[in-house]
C-alpha cells in the first residue's frame, strides 16, 4: 500500500477510535500495537502516537507544552489560526520534536527561536521584493 | 510584473477549499489548482515556488496525491534563501518519505546546508535529517553530524543530539562514534541539550550493549547529579510546570538510569538514593508529578532495588490505583503488570481493587484490568476470582464479553483441580455467553464429561435445566444435545444424583421434546440440527416407546434442503425401520473419549495433525451403511469424532498407535489409499527417529550423497543398470492382481562381529513381483568406516536395482547407520524365493576389509 493511502487509512481509524470515546475516560488508545495519546482542546483534538514502553502521561504534557507556545506565538490560538498558518505551525513542532523525541523544555527559548527565523526570513524577503520592483 | 498579483494567494486557496459544500466541489477546486500548479513547475516559474508548494502541502494534508512537487521541493532547497529553503525542507519532510527514491537526491544539499554559516539553515538541514532520512543517507552525513555534535551552539548541539538518534537507530552500527560525543553532552547546563543528550545516551544503550557499559562506567554519577540539581533547583519560570522544574529532564534522566541500573547491581545501589528521594518527594496531584512518579516506579521496577525500594513503588501504585483519575489508574495498571513479574505477592494485596478495574467504565481501564487479573490468578485464589469474572459477564458489554468469555475459559481449564467444578463453571459460561465461546472449548468440555462417569448424570440433568434458561446461546445447546443424546437414560431414572440437586422428573418424551424443539426451531443451525438428528436416533434405541414418535420427527426431515440433515434423516430412518436388531449397538454409549487427545492437541498442534491425516487414510471397509462422520466443523474432527458411532463395528482399520509402531520399524502399512503415502506424517517421525531416508518409490532419483569410490554399482536411478548379474536378468512376466495386502518383516540379513545389515520390506500391491528393500548398515566396531561400498548378486530370475546409499561413511559403535534402497524384480515370483549374494567393502584405520555373505532368509512370497 503507498504512504499516502496507508496515511489516510491511519487517519481514519484512530479518528473514529479517538472522537467516539466520552470526556471521562482516559487519554489512551491502544491502536495496532501502539498507543495513542490524545488530549482535547475545545473542539480540537491532539494526538500523539507512540510504543509501548514510552511513558503516557510525559506526552499528555509533551503536548501541553506545544500547545502552549502555539499560544503564544499566534496569541490565542484557535482553529483557524491553525488551518491557514499551517506551515508556522510545523515550524515551531520542528523546534520541540526532532526524531519523535523532545528538543527543548523552555517555552521561552523556542518563542525565541521562531522568532529569529520569522526575522531572517523576513529581511530576505523584503530584499527580494525591493530589488524586483526596480 | 507585481510578484504577489498571479496565481491564488495560500489563503485564498485555503478559503475557497473551505467554502466547498460537497466532496465533489471540493475535488474541483483541488484540481483546478493543482492543474495551476503543475503548469507553473513546468514552466520553471521560480516566483511562486514558495506559495505552490505551501498550497501543495495544504492539499496533500487533505489526502490528495502530490507526488508531482516533489522535485518542486529539491529546487527550493537549493536555493539560496532562507524562507526558500524553509518551506522546501518543510515540503520534504511532509510530501516525502523515506522509501521514495527521490530523497537521496536531496543528499548533496544537505550536506552543504549542514556546512552554512547561517546556524539557523543547519538547524533546518538538522531537523529534515532527523526526521526522515534512510538508511544511505544516515550513513554518507553521519560525519557530518558528529562535528555538530561539538558546535559551540546550543541550538545546533540540541537538533544533532536527536539527529543522531535517527541516524544511530537507522545505522546501528555507526552507535560507536556517537558515544563519546554523548557522554560529554551529559556535561552541559542547557536542558535543552541535556534533553536531547540523555535521550541520545538512552537510544544508545538499546542499540548497543558496549554503550551501555561504557555508559554505566562513565556516566552514572553524572546522571545523579544532574537530577539532584534539577530537584532541589529553586523556582524557574522559564522550566517550570506544576510547581516542577522541568519533568522532562527529570523524566529522561530516570530512563536513561534504568538503563543503566539494570542488571547491575552496584549501579543500581549507587542511584538507590536518588531514586527514594524523588520517589516520596514528588507530590501526586498534578499530571507532570505523576509523570515523573511513574517514570521513578518503572525505573525501580527495572533495576536490581532494594526490597524496602520495591515496596516503595508498589505502594506508590496502589496510590494511583485508588486514584480517581482514569489516566493513572490505566497507567498503575499497566505498570502492575509488570510488577507482578517482580514481586507477585505485593500485588496480590491490591485484588480486589484490580476487579473493580475489569468493571470499569472504561473500555481501555477493563483490557488492562482484565489481563492483569489474568496474570494474578493462582491456585488459592481461582474460585472467587473467577466467580467474580463469570458473575459479571452476566452485564458486561458485547465487545468485551469475548475477551472475558475467552480468559475465563483459560482461566478454569489451566487451574481446575477437580472436575465438577470446572464442569460447572463451564456451565455457567455456556449459558452467559455460550456464543463467544469457541469450539474447542466446549469440545474439550464434552471430553472431560466423557471421562466423568459420575458426573454425567450430573451434568445432562444440569445442562437440562440451563437450557431452558438460555435457549438462545448456541454453544450450550449443542452441548445439551450432545449429552441428552448419550445420557438420556440418566436424566429420566435420575441415575447418579448428586446431593446438591433438586429433585427433577424428566419423562421421555420431554427430553425427545427438547431434541425436536432444536431441530425445528428457525434459530439453529445446521451442525445443531445435525447434533439432534442423531441424538434422537440415540434416544430412540435408549427410550424404546419412543420409537415411533423419533421416526416420525425423522421422516419430516428426509425432505430437508440442507443436503447433510436430509442424509441424515434417510439413514437413520432407515436403522430404525429395518435394522431393528443392529440399531442397540450402533447407538451405545459411546467409548471413553481420551482426555490425552484434547492435550495433544493444546501441545503440538503438529502431532494432531498426523493422527488425522492417517485416520482420514483409512476409509472403513465393509459396512453396509456409510454412517456419517463428524460434525460441520473439519477441523476438529480427529479429535471429537462426536458422531462417530462405528467405534463398534467399523473396521477402522489400522488405528493410529499401530502406524506409529509400523513406522518405528521402517514397514510403510500401505494399503488401498496408499497413493498419498509417504504420508507426511511418516516422514516426520522417521526423521525424528533418524532412521534415515524414507522408503523411496521406484520414480525418485535421490540425491548422491556418497561421490566417492562410487563404484559400478551405486548409480543414480535414472539409468537402470544391472548390478553384478551373475546371470543373464530376465524380464518380468504378466503377473496375477493380488488384492491381499501382506506386510513382511524386517529381517537381519547379515550379521558379523563387525558388521549388521538387516533388510525391510515394501511392496505395492500392484506390482506383487517388486520388492524394495531398504538395507540399513550398522557398524558394530569402534572404528568408523569409510568407503563403505555394499554390492549385491542375483540369480538370473532376479532383476537388481541399487539406489545410491545415504552415504559411504559409517560412524562407529551403530551411532548411526547408511541405507540403501535395493529394488528387485523376482521374475519367477510365486514360485521361486529370492536369494542374495552380498559383497561389503570398506576401509577401516586406513586398510582395506571386505565381507561376503549369502541371504537365504528372504520372506516367503516376495
Amino acid at each position: 500500500m503507498s504512504t499516502g493511502r496507508l496515511r489516510t487509512k491511519a487517519i481514519r481509524e484512530l479518528s473514529s477510535l479517538i472522537l467516539t470515546r466520552g470526556p471521562k475516560l482516559c487519554n489512551f488508545v491502544e491502536w495496532k500495537g501502539y498507543k495513542a495519546v490524545y488530549r482535547r482542546y475545545a473542539s480540537l483534538y491532539f494526538c500523539m502516537c507512540v510504543d509501548q514502553d514510552d511513558n503516557e502521561l510525559e506526552i499528555l504534557e509533551i503536548i501541553h507544552h506545544f500547545v502552549e507556545i502555539l499560544d503564544r506565538y499566534f496569541g490565542s490560538v484557535c482553529e483557524l489560526d491553525l488551518i491557514f498558518n499551517f506551515h508556522k505551525a510545523y515550524y515551531i513542532l520542528d523546534e520541540i520534536l526532532i526524531a519523535g523525541e523532545l528538543q527543548e523544555s523552555s517555552k521561552k527559548i523556542v518563542a525565541r527561536l521562531i522568532a529569529a527565523q520569522v526575522r531572517s526570513a523576513m529581511l530576505l524577503d523584503w530584499g527580494k521584493w525591493a530589488i524586483n520592483s526596480k | 510584473m507585481n510578484p504577489f498579483s498571479s496565481g491564488t494567494r495560500l489563503r485564498d486557496m485555503i478559503r475557497a477549499i473551505r467554502a466547498c459544500k460537497t466532496a465533489a466541489e471540493e475535488r474541483a477546486v483541488v484540481r483546478k489548482e493543482c492543474a495551476a500548479i503543475r503548469s507553473a513547475i513546468s514552466e520553471s516559474d521560480q516566483g511562486y515556488r514558495h506559495r505552490n508548494i505551501a498550497k501543495l502541502m495544504f492539499i496533500h494534508m487533505l489526502g490528495y496525491p502530490t507526488h508531482f512537487g516533489q522535485m518542486e521541493c529539491l529546487k527550493l532547497i537549493a536555493s539560496a534563501g532562507f524562507p526558500e529553503k524553509r518551506i522546501g525542507y518543510l515540503g520534504l519532510m511532509l510530501l516525502l518519505d523515506e522509501r521514495q527514491e527521490v530523497l537521496m537526491l536531496v543528499t548533496n544539499s544537505l550536506k552543504q546546508d549542514l556546512n552554512h554559516s547561517n546556524q539557523y539553515i543547519v538547524g533546518l538541514a538538522l531537523c529534515a535529517l532527523g526526521n526522515i532520512c534512510s538508511t544511505e543517507m544516515a550513513r554518507d552525513l553521519a560525519p557530518e553530524v558528529e562535528r555538530l555534535l561539538l558546535s559551540r551552539d546550543p541550538n545546533i548541539k540540541k537538533k544533532a543530539a536527536l539527529c543522531s538518534i535517527r541516524i544511530i537507530r537507522k545505522v546501528p552500527d555507526l552507535a560507536e562514534n556517537f558515544l563519546s560525543l554523548a557522554a560529554t553532552l551529559l556535561k552541559e547546563k542547557h536542558h535543552g541539550v541535556l534533553i536531547s543528550g540523555v535521550q541520545l545516551c538512552t537510544d544508545l544503550c538499546k542499540v548497543s550493549e558496549d554503550a551501555s557499559n561504557y555508559l554505566r562506567k562513565n556516566c552514572t554519577e553524572g546522571l545523579v547529579r544532574i537530577l539532584k540539581d534539577v530537584s532541589s533547583s529553586p523556582y524557574s519560570p522559564e522550566f517550570d510546570i506544576a510547581g516542577i522544574t522541568d519533568p522532562f529532564l527529570h523524566i529522561r534522566v530516570l530512563r536513561l538510569m534504568r538503563m543503566c541500573g539494570q542488571g547491575d547491581s552496584d549501579t543500581s545501589e549507587y542511584i538507590n538514593d536518588i531514586l527514594a528521594q524523588v520517589a516520596s518527594k514528588t507530590e501526586l496531584n498534578k499530571n507532570a508529578g505523576n509523570a515523573i512518579l511513574y517514570e521513578c516506579v518503572e525505573t525501580i521496577m527495572g533495576i536490581e532495588a532494594t526490597s524496602g525500594l520495591r515496596v516503595l513503588a508498589i505502594n506508590i501504585l496502589g496510590r494511583f490505583l485508588s486514584n480517581r483519575d482514569n489516566n493513572i489508574r490505566y497507567v498503575a495498571l499497566n505498570m502492575l503488570i509488570k510488577a507482578v513479574a517482580v514481586d507477585s505477592q505485593a500485588v496480590q494485596r491490591h485484588r480486589t481493587t484490580i476487579l473493580e478495574c475489569v468493571k470499569d467504565s472504561d473500555a481501555s481501564i477493563r483490557k488492562r484490568a482484565l489481563e492483569l487479573v489474568y496474570l494474578l490468578v493462582n491456585d488459592i485464589n481461582v474460585k472467587p476470582l473467577t466467580k467474580e469474572l463469570i458473575d459479571y459477564l452476566e452485564v458486561v458489554d458485547h465487545d468485551f464479553k469475548g475477551d472475558l468469555t475467552a480468559k475465563i475459559c483459560s482461566i478454569v481449564e489451566k487451574f481446575s483441580q477437580e472436575k465438577k467444578w470446572y464442569i460447572d463453571q463451564m456451565f455457567k459460561v455456556l449459558s452467559l455467553a455460550g456464543n463467544y465461546v469457541k469450539d474447542n472449548v466446549w469440545h474439550a468440555l464434552i471430553v472431560v464429561i466423557s471421562n466423568a462417569p459420575d458426573l454425567q448424570g450430573y451434568s445432562v440433568r444440569s445442562l437440562y435445566k440451563a437450557f431452558y434458561t438460555s435457549p438462545e446461546q448456541v454453544s450450550l445447546v449443542r452441548v445439551t444435545v450432545w449429552c441428552i443424546g448419550e445420557y438420556g437414560e440418566m436424566l429420566v431414572n435420575n441415575i447418579g444424583v448428586l446431593e446438591v440437586e433438586e429433585p427433577m422428573t424428566v419423562t421421555e418424551s420431554d427430553a425427545v421434546d427438547v431434541l425436536e424443539a432444536r431441530l425445528i426451531s428457525h434459530s439453529s443451525d445446521t451442525a445443531t440440527r445435525s447434533m439432534s438428528l442423531i441424538a434422537l436416533l440415540k434416544l430412540s434405541s435408549r427410550f424404546p416407546p419412543t420409537s415411533g414418535r423419533v421416526k416420525e420427527i425423522i421422516t419430516v426431515h428426509k425432505g430437508s434442503f440442507v443436503l447433510e440433515l436430509q442424509q441424515r434423516a434417510i439413514e437413520f430412518n432407515s436403522i430404525i425401520q429395518r435394522h431393528q436388531n443392529i440399531k442397540s449397538s450402533l447407538v451405545e454409549r459411546m467409548p471413553v473419549l481420551d482426555e490425552s487427545t484434547v492435550i495433544v492437541k493444546r501441545a503440538g498442534p503438529s502431532q494432531a495433525s498426523i493422527s488425522t491425516e492417517k485416520s482420514n487414510q483409512q476409509p472403513p471397509s465393509g459396512t453396509s451403511l456409510k454412517l456419517p462422520n463428524g460434525v460441520a466443523k473439519p477441523a476438529a474432527a480427529p479429535l471429537v469424532d462426536l458422531l462417530d458411532l462405528s467405534s463398534d463395528d467399523t473396521p477402522v482399520s489400522a488405528p493410529t498407535s499401530n502406524d506409529f509402531l509400523h513406522d518405528l520399524l521402517g514397514i510403510d502399512l500401505t494399503n488401498s489409499s496408499s497413493g498419498i503415502a509417504p504420508a507426511s506424517g511418516t516422514d516426520i517421525l522417521m526423521d525424528l527417529l533418524s532412521i534415515g531416508t524414507p522408503p523411496v518409490q521406484s520414480n525418485t532419483s535421490p540425491e548422491i550423497s556418497s561421490d566417492k569410490g562410487l563404484s559400478l554399482i551405486t548409480k543414480p536411478a535414472s539409468n537402470s543398470v544391472h548390478v553384478v548379474d551373475l546371470l543373464d536378468g530376465l524380464t518380468s512376466n504378466g503377473y496375477l492382481p493380488e488384492v491381499h495386502i501382506p506386510v513382511y518383516s524386517s529381517i537381519t540379513a547379515f550379521q558379523s562381529s563387525t558388521l549388521k545389515i538387516t533388510f525391510s520390506f515394501t511392496k505395492q500391491p500392484d506390482k506383487p513381483q517388486v520388492t524394495q528393500i531398504l538395507a540399513t548398515f550398522i557398524n558394530l566396531s569402534f572404528d568408523a568406516y569409510t568407503d563403505f561400498v555394499f554390492q549385491a548378486a542375483v540369480p538370473k530370475f532376479v532383476k537388481l536395482h541399487l539406489d545410491p546409499a545415504s552415504s559411504n561413511h559409517l560412524p562407529s559403535n551403530g551411532n548411526g547407520a547408511v541405507t540403501q534402497t535395493v529394488t528387485v524384480t523376482n521374475g519367477q515370483h510365486g514360485q521361486k524365493s529370492l536369494a542374495m549374494r552380498i559383497r561389503i567393502a570398506y576401509k577401516v584405520n586406513n586398510q582395506e576389509k571386505l565381507e561376503l555373505g549369502q541371504i537365504n532368509n528372504f520372506p516367503p512370497g516376495l
